[in-house]
């Protein structure tokens, strides 16, 4: 019997293709005659554009094209504004988006001025160093705080200050509240992040076919259709005649979801010269030309009564979104909604501003500001607890929204404008599961004044975080049986690693009674599916999970209605099983799916009116709004006092993404998240000199954790299923990454409790923790 | 003209005689001249490990070797580990997939060419032996416990099957 696979630990099926190196990725694509780009990038963080001289570089041997601004005619426009912002009243929003190339001013370093075409790539970069920038540098606006000075540098000088955006979100009034508190918790907090530093850098391959008439593009994208759409409108083709393929990719994280110039330039050059065109990334390109997340500056006051209990939060912010803001609000407002956490705060006052700088443009990467907005208020909360005298763990428990307040609402807007209302979660249960799997209070009692009896600076810390995951608009999902048997499944989001391809199939084969291995999942492929629009905010379970499912439901019905009519009998009568469809307690009287399908699909003869040819179905789903995941992470760790490393000596997570699909890939993606968080808590850092240019654009200078610095990883999960979807699940993709900054902060404050140490700050770092350390030898002294 | 070299070298156990230009990277050769594209690049100056291949049985970064360097040696690339295909796969890439050590796949057969000749000298290693033989590849999807978890399958396997 096909057992149901919903819940158990399957084993992904994309992996022999991965294992034996023939996945398909961008750099893979070979195509006869192609041409290769090497692009010319600004070495200036702002300078006014005199002169591009490419006379010796058309003239390079090889070379077949070289574009600046001034050669694309129409094409040179401003870039679209992917995600509009949300309907909050009096919101400010300065939309600037980087043109197809820079033609009068560059605004960070890495921003593209020319595109040099040539026989191979090696060519094209010789060809791209005779490449002359005529430029006059100017004053570039860098650090933060420096951004609305009086006299800071504009970054768009038609604007009158370097302000993107501001957003004021309140609920209940904090300022008549925040007179009623019994104390008050007030702290700056700085909170950087970096680059997302998939492993596979981007790429786009083009081709144009003038006898079929239809553009083909690989590309690296998380959002195969909205690419599709966008290269459609831009080139003056229909949809239809534009086809995006994102196969295997090799890492996403967010920044793959942006939309880049290259993604037009490159079919657009396909199209000019008749010959494929293929652009890869190099890593110092990555670092300067791909999105990163970035640092914001938060003044935040908590009100908090005596008893513990939460009166209110005020937090003002200030974000860099770098020179261009084409992902809208999304980080920030993410950094305002997530600070909330699993906390009944009664009255929030909450207000941004998102300024320009002359740096690489900020869009999501993995936790997409929710990290900035938790490391805030479990930091308030920390600093709360040790004024009153309270336990970490006891702060939050007396302020969790109890399990019998859903659906629970915040009475703000979220990123994708809907109510901010959470719709299931049970935050207690995942404290104390986290407390007993850690051993806490043996830890707090016993072991940690026996270490510290002996001189070991080990501390522990104990975090809660929510997220929202899962939002819509919507996708799709086309399920066939084919007549070999095997059902195939396409969706339209991309995937990276995530296990789609498994998770998907095992959706269908609930339905279908067939094996998971029967089950061939197609993402990515716009001619396979039309519709839909990414993989982004932790959503292809919920959303094109939930799809798939309604598909396969919707062909299991087809399959039940035809093998009524073949064997008379009643549809609740057969069952689907080892992939084939028989009359209960008759296993006689049994028919494969193959023939079933075939069946489905006459040749001649009559055809009952209404009724639709094949076993196949196409569903889309949209949620109301977004699930709310949750969890709590907890880690024990040493610090050396004399070089200021830490050992993280346990690490625990406990979440809750509502009903899972399949552990093991849930625990990947959990796992792989901590290990991002660790990497922004204590390694990674984009260093820019004051000049705006990237001091750490290396992995020798930009520090990925490797598996010496990320510890063995024990998970843990609670199930609260999500009301939203008819899976029940909730995203699991960012979760781990979110609240480490946080946890490693409480951990690390507790080692150095001799010293006093109080962290305000993430990343740090050993040479930052090192000087917060002599900061407080010197005051002691 | 642009000077070439002559290149004799085996790979995966096939002779293959071509010229280069001296400056031709070995991973570019591997993958762009012999279409054996299991070999990634994810940064091309030696940090990420994602490009190793195994030359003469030692793994090393193809992002950092010329083509001409290889004239004369024997290489090998994820293509090699597994000439039986997908249905037949090497021991080390069946506990991958069988412990989820790989997510994204891309950093992946760079993984396996190192970790290939190190369970060759090292048999029976202690998870602390397999975290310092990793801590040359950079993995941003697993948080390297799976990973982890699959070197440790593969040898306690392949050490049952050298007692049976």
């Amino acid at each position: 019997m096909t057992t149901r696979t919903f819940g158990e630990r399957i084993r992904r099926i994309e992996d022999p293709r991965l294992l034996t190196g023939g996945a398909l990725f961008v750099d893979d694509v070979q195509l006869p005659d192609m041409l290769h780009v090497a692009f010319v990038r600004s070495p200036f963080a702002h300078a006014r554009i005199r002169a591009i001289h490419v006379d010796a570089a058309r003239q390079h041997p090889g070379v077949a094209a070289v574009y600046t601004a001034d050669d694309l005619g129409a094409l040179w426009k401003a870039g679209p504004v992917l995600v509009a912002p949300p309907p909050i009243p009096g919101h400010v929003f300065n939309a600037r988006t980087q043109f197809m190339l820079a033609r009068h001013t560059v605004r960070y370093v890495g921003e593209v001025v020319a595109i040099v075409v040539a026989s191979s790539r090696y060519v094209a970069e010789d060809a791209a160093e005779l490449v002359e920038l005529d430029a006059e540098p100017l004053p570039a606006v860098v650090r933060l705080e420096r951004a609305l000075a009086a006299d800071a540098p504009l970054v768009h000088d038609d604007l009158p200050s370097n302000v993107a955006a501001h957003v004021v979100q309140t609920r209940g009034d904090y300022a008549a509240a925040r007179e009623t508190a019994d104390v008050l918790i007030r702290r700056r907090f700085r909170y950087d992040r970096g680059a997302s530093a998939a492993i596979e850098n981007r790429g786009v391959v083009a081709q144009w076919d003038p006898r079929q008439r239809e553009l083909t593009v690989w590309d690296t994208t998380q959002a195969p259709i909205p690419v599709r759409n966008a290269i459609a409108a831009s080139l003056g083709l229909p949809e239809s005649q534009v086809r995006v393929i994102a196969p295997f990719i090799g890492g996403g994280f967010g920044p793959k979801i942006m939309f880049y110039p290259d993604e037009i330039l490159i079919p657009w050059i396909a199209m000019q010269l008749g010959r494929p065109v293929k652009w890869i990334e190099d890593r110092s390109e990555n670092f300067v030309g791909t999105t990163q997340e970035r640092e914001q500056l938060h003044d935040a006051e908590l009100a908090i009564s005596r008893d513990g209990i939460i009166v209110g939060v005020r937090d003002h912010f200030l974000h860099d979104t770098g020179a261009y803001d084409p992902y809208g609000l999304t980080v920030p407002i993410n950094t305002q909604c997530t600070l909330l956490g699993p906390y009944r705060v009664p009255h929030y006052e909450s207000e941004f501003t998102a300024v320009f700088t002359h740096k690489t443009i900020v869009t999501p990467v993995r936790g997409a500001g929710r990290q900035h907005g938790v490391f805030v208020m479990e930091r308030l909360l920390d600093f709360a607890a040790a004024e009153l005298g309270l336990s970490p763990v006891e702060i939050r428990r007396r302020n969790y929204i109890p399990p019998d307040a859903f659906p629970y609402d915040n009475e703000i807007l979220y990123q994708d404008s809907a109510p901010l209302v959470y719709d299931s979660g049970n935050y207690a249960a995942a404290l104390d599961k986290a407390i007993e799997l850690l051993d806490y209070d043996n830890f707090v009692h016993t072991e940690q004044p026996r270490l510290r009896a002996v001189g070991r600076h080990v501390g522990i810390g104990i975090v809660s975080y929510v997220e929202g995951t899962g939002i819509g608009p919507y996708e799709g999902a086309r399920v066939r049986v084919e007549t070999d048997g095997s059902v195939t499944v396409a969706t339209g989001v991309g995937t990276q690693g995530q296990g789609h391809f498994t998770t998907f199939a095992q959706l269908v084969a609930d339905q279908l009674g067939v094996e998971v291995a029967a089950v061939r999942v197609v993402t990515g492929d716009t001619r396979e599916m039309n519709w839909g629009t990414g993989t982004f905010a932790s959503r292809g379970a919920v959303v094109a999970g939930s799809a798939c499912h309604s598909a396969a439901v919707a062909v299991r019905e087809k399959v039940l209605r035809l093998a009524a009519d073949i064997f008379e009998a009643a549809p609740e009568d057969l069952v689907l099983d080892e992939g084939r469809v028989h009359v209960r307690g008759s296993p006689s009287r049994s028919m494969p799916l193959a023939q079933l399908a075939a069946r489905a699909n006459p040749l001649r003869g009559a055809v009952r009116p209404g009724t639709q040819p094949g076993l196949e179905a196409t569903s889309y789903f949209g949620p109301e709004r977004g699930s709310t995941a949750s969890g709590v992470h907890a880690m024990i760790l040493e610090v050396d006092p004399d070089t200021a490393m830490v050992q993280i000596l346990r690490y625990l997570v406990v979440h809750d993404c509502g009903r899972v699909i399949n552990p093991l890939i849930v625990d990947g993606q959990i796992h792989g998240g901590v290990a991002l968080g660790i990497g922004n808590a204590f390694y990674e850092e984009l260093a820019y000199s004051d000049e705006g240019q990237l001091m750490s654009a290396s992995f020798m200078d930009y520090l990925l954790p490797t598996a010496l610095d990320v510890p063995p990883l024990e998970t843990a999960h609670i199930e609260t299923p999500s009301p939203l979807n008819p899976l029940g699940v909730k995203g699991v993709g960012e979760a781990g990454a979110i609240p480490v900054g946080a946890l490693f902060a409480q951990a690390i404050d507790d080692a150095l409790r001799d010293f006093g140490v109080e962290t305000c700050e993430i990343p740090l770092s050993p040479s930052r923790l090192f000087a917060a350390l002599e900061r407080s030898r010197e005051g002691a002294t | 003209m642009v000077l070439q070299v002559p290149v004799r070298v085996r790979v995966n156990g096939v002779a293959i005689e071509r010229s280069v230009e001296p400056r031709l990277l070995l991973s570019d050769f591997l993958r762009h001249e012999l279409l054996l594209t299991g070999t990634h690049v994810g940064c091309e100056h030696g940090v990420c490990g994602a490009c190793t291949i195994l030359l003469d049985g030692e793994a090393v970064r193809s992002c950092l070797m010329f083509a001409a360097q290889v004239a004369g040696h024997e290489v090998m690339t994820v293509e090699g580990l597994a000439p039986g295909g997908e249905d037949a796969l090497h021991p080390l890439q069946q506990a991958f997939r069988d412990a989820h050590g790989l997510q994204c796949g891309f950093c992946t057969p760079g993984i396996l060419m190192t970790l290939v000749p190190f369970l060759r000298d090292t048999p029976d290693p202690s998870d602390d032996d397999i975290r310092h033989a990793l801590s040359g590849n950079l993995c941003r999807c697993t948080g390297y416990q799976h990973i982890v978890d699959a070197v440790r399958l593969a040898a306690t396997k392949a050490r049952a099957q050298g007692d049976a």
